[in-house]
């Protein structure tokens, strides 16, 4: 079968040679997108370095795909500050929103939401928001802004557009071969 | 191609371009019948859809408000988007899978059938599957059918063999790549499918028949159609005698037009055509054109409907090639043994990244959903079809507060699941399931209905004039020279896809006005 994402391979190599190997891959990938990140944050015009970080952390989060890098995120997230900057009441509830979820955090942790160390933790503090109108916004809009990045696509084994490759006719759509005979 | 005076009072007009509208103006006009096709969306055609399931959604879906109400799964999870359904020339044509099926004979007959059933508002058609059938006929020949007149079946995709394998694992017999509206091989001017894989999105290669390419063009070849896109009928105006005279539209600049009309058919689909109804109420007709008996808008149908998504080992991939790649038959027989009345189809169905996103399970979010969604690649999918019972209180009234662009009341689509429903939908869950476990799946979604696609039931035939708004020809009890020419007229919503169904009675329709103009009857 004509495969679309290479990583299964590619995983199961890392995976053989050791888990050693395969960290400092991880690790790359971590850093790099924070750094992306703390760059894109500084940038914004309307909400604060720190809320930006705060809801790029609560988007992984929301939807928790650990081969994507957070510039992904990032993607996802990043309108937010331009949809605040037109309409106060979009800057009011995500401001509110991010010092509550703040505020459960210090209550709990003592420490903001983005620097609690456990997700299973921070998905209980999420859960406490889950009803609000906020997580609603940012949910709602994250579901279309996250899996509707093109490039994204590709790591989840789908391809996309195939009209301009002239379908799937002769590129495997029927090109199944583990099947029981029947 | 033809243009009409808006005082032309010797025109049908037609509001509505998809499968019921689309194919009425061609039969009339091949007949000869000067007719006037009044679309509420703009003229997207080939070239312009895209393979990309919002941008797709952006450009082809019915966006307009409307609110909801009920214990529908829809109206949580999409509370303004209680259908998923086209405004653009061709209607939902464009959007739709090509499943062409026919009913069965006691689909037509399910008070005679099923008997009383609580809670149930169930009438029999005025017609028989024998009255239908030569229509059926016709209606293959037009959409190029498979698996009649002699076409070939369509070659079966990943998704399709996945659900066949497990199919003849459990027993099941009626199991094969559909009668599909898509060309297995060059028919009529269009090629055959290229396994494109965006059906939903409007057929690229032209393969899947749709109005907007077929009716449409070939109606305006002989100079007696004019469709006018950008026009969204607001009201239909009648004169003292109470017969209809033209309708009140919006153009493209949002100006009010009236064009008059001998006579005219309402095709806007189950949500818009009771809704126009309504909207028409005048002194004659306080309740609203057609609606002696108090049934415009009643009886609202969106079919049992269900998914079920399997996670294999391997890959799958089922987004290549045709979304709806082949059907299981063997469900869609009425045993009320199983615990239900009625049946269900089991047909394939894929969604892209994006769609399963927003569909898989609306509102999850965390660890399990992530999960799910990487498994991508290795699921296939099925969707369940079955008959839902008719109920006076589902239905389409006009929202008592939100008005939309032109200041008119929106639609309020109010839908409670029927006990019936609910037990054929976990059984359907239960045997989808049981199909991918047979091969070897290591998990199953049963996810829950998407907005609806099928929309049926609200001006309903009847043979008495209080059971219903229209006639066995979709003329209307009350009104001589107004007729429904959509899925609002069924009866009864069938354990299969409609829309051969709406095509057939469009042919037949186009038939009897064209006789009763020429008789001077109307
Ligand atoms: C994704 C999808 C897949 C489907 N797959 C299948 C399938 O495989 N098999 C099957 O049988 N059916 C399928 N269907 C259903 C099928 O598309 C419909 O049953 C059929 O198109 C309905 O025909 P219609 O004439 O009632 O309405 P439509 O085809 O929806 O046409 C109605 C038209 O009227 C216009 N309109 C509405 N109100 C006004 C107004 N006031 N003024 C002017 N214009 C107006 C709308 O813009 C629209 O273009 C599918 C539908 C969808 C959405
Ligand atoms: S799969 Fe076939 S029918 Fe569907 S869009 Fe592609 S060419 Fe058209």
């Amino acid at each position: 079968m004509r495969e679309v994402d290479h990583r299964a391979k590619l995983n199961r190599r890392i995976f053989l040679q050791g888990a050693a190997t395969a960290v400092p891959a991880v690790a790359i990938g971590a850093s790099t997108g924070l750094s992306i990140g703390d760059a894109f944050a500084e940038g914004a015009t309307t909400l604060s370095p720190s809320t930006l970080k705060t809801l790029v952390k609560v988007a992984r989060d929301i939807y928790p795909h650990d081969f994507l890098v957070d510039s992904y995120y990032i993607t996802a997230i990043k309108p937010w500050d331009g949809k605040a900057a037109k309409d106060p009441a979009v800057k009011t509830l995500i401001e509110d929103g991010v010092k509550r979820l703040d505020q459960d955090a210090q209550d709990r942790h003592k420490m903001p939401y983005a620097q609690v160390p456990w997700e299973s933790d921070r998905i209980v503090l999420l859960r406490g928001i889950e009803q609000t109108a906020f997580f609603a916004a940012l949910r709602s809009d994250l579901v279309v802004s996250l899996y509707n990045q093109k490039d994204l696509w590709p790591k989840f084994g789908y391809e996309g557009s195939s009209f301009e490759h002239g379908g799937y006719i002769h590129r495997g759509f029927d090109d199944i071969n583990w099947l029981p005979k029947a | 191609m033809a243009r009409f005076d808006l005082n032309d009072d010797g025109v049908v007009v037609i509001v509505g371009s998809g499968a019921g509208g689309g194919t009425l103006g061609n039969e009339l006009a091949q007949r000869g019948i000067k007719v006037v096709i009044l679309e509420a969306g703009a003229r997207n055609e080939i070239q312009d859809f895209v393979n990309d399931e919002w941008d797709s959604f952006a450009q082809l879906a019915w966006k307009d408000m409307r609110t909801t109400s009920g214990n529908w799964q829809v109206a949580k999870d999409f509370p303004n988007l209680p259908a998923w359904i086209v405004k653009s020339v061709g209607g939902s044509t464009v959007h739709w899978a090509g499943a062409s099926l026919r009913f069965d004979e006691h689909e037509f007959r399910v008070r005679s059938t099923y008997g009383a059933v609580a809670g149930a508002n169930l009438l029999d058609w005025p017609i028989t599957l024998a009255e239908l059938e030569p229509w059926y006929a016709k209606a293959e020949n037009k959409l190029g059918v498979t698996r009649t007149n002699g076409i070939p079946g369509l070659p079966g995709n990943n998704n399709f063999k996945v659900m066949e394998a497990g199919a003849r694992k459990i027993g099941y017999k009626e199991v094969h790549t559909g009668n599909m509206a898509i060309n297995s091989q060059p028919r009529d001017g269009r090629g055959a499918c290229l396994q494109i894989g965006f059906c939903f999105q409007g057929c690229k290669s032209g393969a899947k028949w749709s109005t907007l390419y077929t009716e449409i063009p070939k109606g305006e070849a002989t100079g007696n159609l004019e469709v006018r896109p950008n026009s969204m009928a607001l009201k239909i105006e009648h004169d003292a005698a109470g017969k209809v005279t033209g309708v009140v539209y919006a153009d493209a600049d949002g100006k009010t037009q009236r064009q008059k009309a001998r006579v005219i058919a309402v095709a806007g689909n189950s949500i818009e055509s009771p809704r126009l109804l309504l909207n028409s109420a005048s002194n004659l007709f306080p309740d609203g054109l057609a609606n002696s008996s108090g049934q415009v808008g009643r009886n609202y149908m969106r079919h049992m409907t269900g998914s079920v998504y399997a996670v294999f080992e391997k890959s799958v991939h089922m987004y290549r090639g045709t979304t709806m790649a082949g059907i299981i038959r063997d469900e869609a027989r009425n045993d009320p043994k199983r615990g239900f009345f009625g049946g269900y189809e089991m047909e394939t169905l894929s969604l892209g990244v994006p769609f399963m996103a927003a569909f898989l399970m609306p509102g999850a979010w965390g660890r399990s959903f992530t999960s799910a969604m990487e498994q991508y690649p290795r699921m296939a999918g099925m969707w369940l079809v079955g008959e839902d019972l008719p109920q006076e209180t589902n239905r389409i009234t006009l929202d008592p507060k939100v008005k939309d662009q032109y200041g008119l009341p929106v639609a309020s689509v109010h839908y409670d699941d029927h006990p019936n429903d609910i037990a054929m939908r976990n059984h359907a869950y239960g045997r989808g399931a049981a199909v991918y476990q047979a091969i070897g799946a290591t998990t199953t979604f049963p996810t829950v209905p998407y907005p609806s696609t099928h929309n049926l039931g609200t001006n309903r035939m009847s043979a008495k004039p209080r059971d219903g708004v229209v006639n066995k020809f979709g003329q209307s009890h009350d009104i001589k020279n107004l007729f429904v020419s959509d899925g609002s007229q069924f009866t009864s919503s069938a354990a299969c896809n409609p829309t051969l169904t709406i095509v057939a009675l469009a042919i037949r329709q186009a038939d009897h006005i064209a006789g009763a103009m020429q008789r001077k009857e109307i």
